[in-house]
């Protein structure tokens, strides 16, 4: 029983509390990228849950057999493999999605959710545990995805999943799937969950990016910025 | 005449038009992570730039003999790992035979294999059908775009630390405000080139 309980820990973490992009500020590329419409944020959304649960499994079932020094090209190895087959799936049956997301779809590879879930938690902790944080960080990731090609997709085109909205199609704002419009929903978004985190004693989101990023032990950059970080941080605080 | 014309406009189009970070969403992470300083988002451009030629220059015959091979879907794995082991490369050469670059440029290397700019650049390469010249004009034009990007954007940043910012926006939210406002005046160049070479 208490087991069960944790696992169901491990795979709700990731859709709030952790969630990737909300919280832990991780994947942005991918989600100001492919929020133009709803439907191409849920493929990007399904698409990189699906290479994170597998890779999650196999460099899990992997950990004890990957000497530690080289771990980091190994995660690699593994993730760009399964990218590879889930883009020739992409291109196979869906080949306007693979239109869509273009060059994002091979940038799964780099998707610092994918390789940061790696190193934090599929190389220290058995299968099953690795598979249920990867559906529940993938659950996370489309969840945020969602929301943002929503908002983007409602207010710069007019419609929802390509159903047009009676007044908002007349007057699409074209700013919100134009660039700047993905940094602007991005920010808003953020402002809110933080608001929402406040209110709730947690936290607010800080911009982690270095410390998010799986290189982070072999950065240099990382380890001599950090200690000026923290000062900066509570400064601010 | 036609030759350079074509490539001035590659490299103009990846400056302004379709600049990495602004408009194609590539690099986002040190864009917002490492542009706090004005020194040290020069570094990391920089450094950007020369693996971005770097890696261009190797991936391109490396995909000329995937193609040749019919090894076209080994691209992603392929590319990556050239990518990680260049930019190890680079590093050790540098820290032995170019000290002064490397006390320049070395903190920023590691942090560059996982960029998806890099990645990203080679990929959209392949995609264009472009030919070696336009590969490299390209690479190095989205690189001086990112550079551009970094500089503006620190510019910026460094503005902001003295405003009075609402509670609820501070940190991430008004950096992404921002750097949103930034991309509007990129929205500006739209057509520039086409106006020129066209």
């Amino acid at each position: 029983m208490a087991e069960k309980k944790s696992l169901f820990k491990e795979f709700s973490k990731g859709i709030v509390i952790e969630n990737p992009v909300l919280r832990l500020v991780l994947g942005t590329c991918p989600t100001l990228a492919t929020t133009t419409s709803v439907r191409s944020a849920l493929g990007m959304g399904l698409a990189a849950s699906i290479v994170l649960v597998c890779s999650n499994i196999v460099i899990s079932a992997l950990r004890k057999v990957i000497p530690s020094k080289v771990r980091i090209p190994a995660y690699i190895v593994v993730i760009a493999s399964f990218v590879t087959i889930v883009q020739m799936l992409v291109k196979a049956f869906t080949p306007e999605l693979d239109e869509q997301l273009g060059v994002f779809l091979p940038l799964i590879v780099v998707n610092c959710i994918i390789l940061g879930r790696a190193e934090a938690f599929a190389g220290k902790n058995p299968v099953l545990a690795s598979a249920v944080d990867g559906l529940g960080m993938g659950i996370g990731f489309t969840a945020a995805l969602f929301l943002m090609g929503t908002v983007r997709e409602v207010l710069g085109a007019g419609s929802f999943l390509g159903m047009s909205i009676p007044f908002l199609s007349q007057n699409p704002m074209l700013i919100f799937i134009l660039p700047p419009g993905g940094f602007f929903v991005f920010g808003m978004l953020m402002a809110c969950v933080n608001k929402l985190a406040e209110s709730r004693g947690k936290p607010r989101a800080q911009l982690r990016g270095c410390d998010a990023c799986p290189m982070a032990a072999t950065c240099k950059l990382h380890n001599e910025a950090a200690p000026e970080q923290a000062n900066g941080e509570e400064a601010t605080a | 005449m036609e030759l350079t014309k074509g490539l001035i406009a590659i490299l103009l189009t990846a400056i302004l038009t379709q600049n990495f970070v602004l408009s194609k969403f590539l690099g986002i992470c040190p864009f917002l992570g490492v542009s706090k300083k004005l020194n040290t988002a020069v570094g990391m451009s920089a450094a950007v730039i020369f693996v971005m030629a770097l890696a261009t220059a190797v991936t391109y015959p490396i995909n000329l003999f995937l193609e040749s091979k019919e090894l076209g879907y080994l691209q992603t794995i392929v590319f990556i790992l050239v990518i990680a082991a260049l930019v190890q490369l680079v590093e050790i050469i540098l820290k032995k035979y170019i000290p002064a670059l490397y006390s320049a440029l070395g903190i920023y290397l590691p942090l560059i294999t996982t960029n998806c700019a890099v990645l990203g650049v080679v990929i959209l390469n392949v995609d264009n059908g472009y030919n070696f010249g336009q590969s490299m004009f390209n690479s190095v034009g989205a690189g001086l775009g990112f550079m551009l990007a970094m500089v503006m954007f620190a510019g910026v940043r460094e503005r902001m630390e003295s405003c009075d910012i609402p509670k609820f926006m501070r940190g991430l939210p008004i950096t992404l405000v921002a750097a949103s406002l930034v991309s509007v005046s990129f929205l500006g160049f739209t057509g520039i080139v086409e106006h020129i070479f066209g």
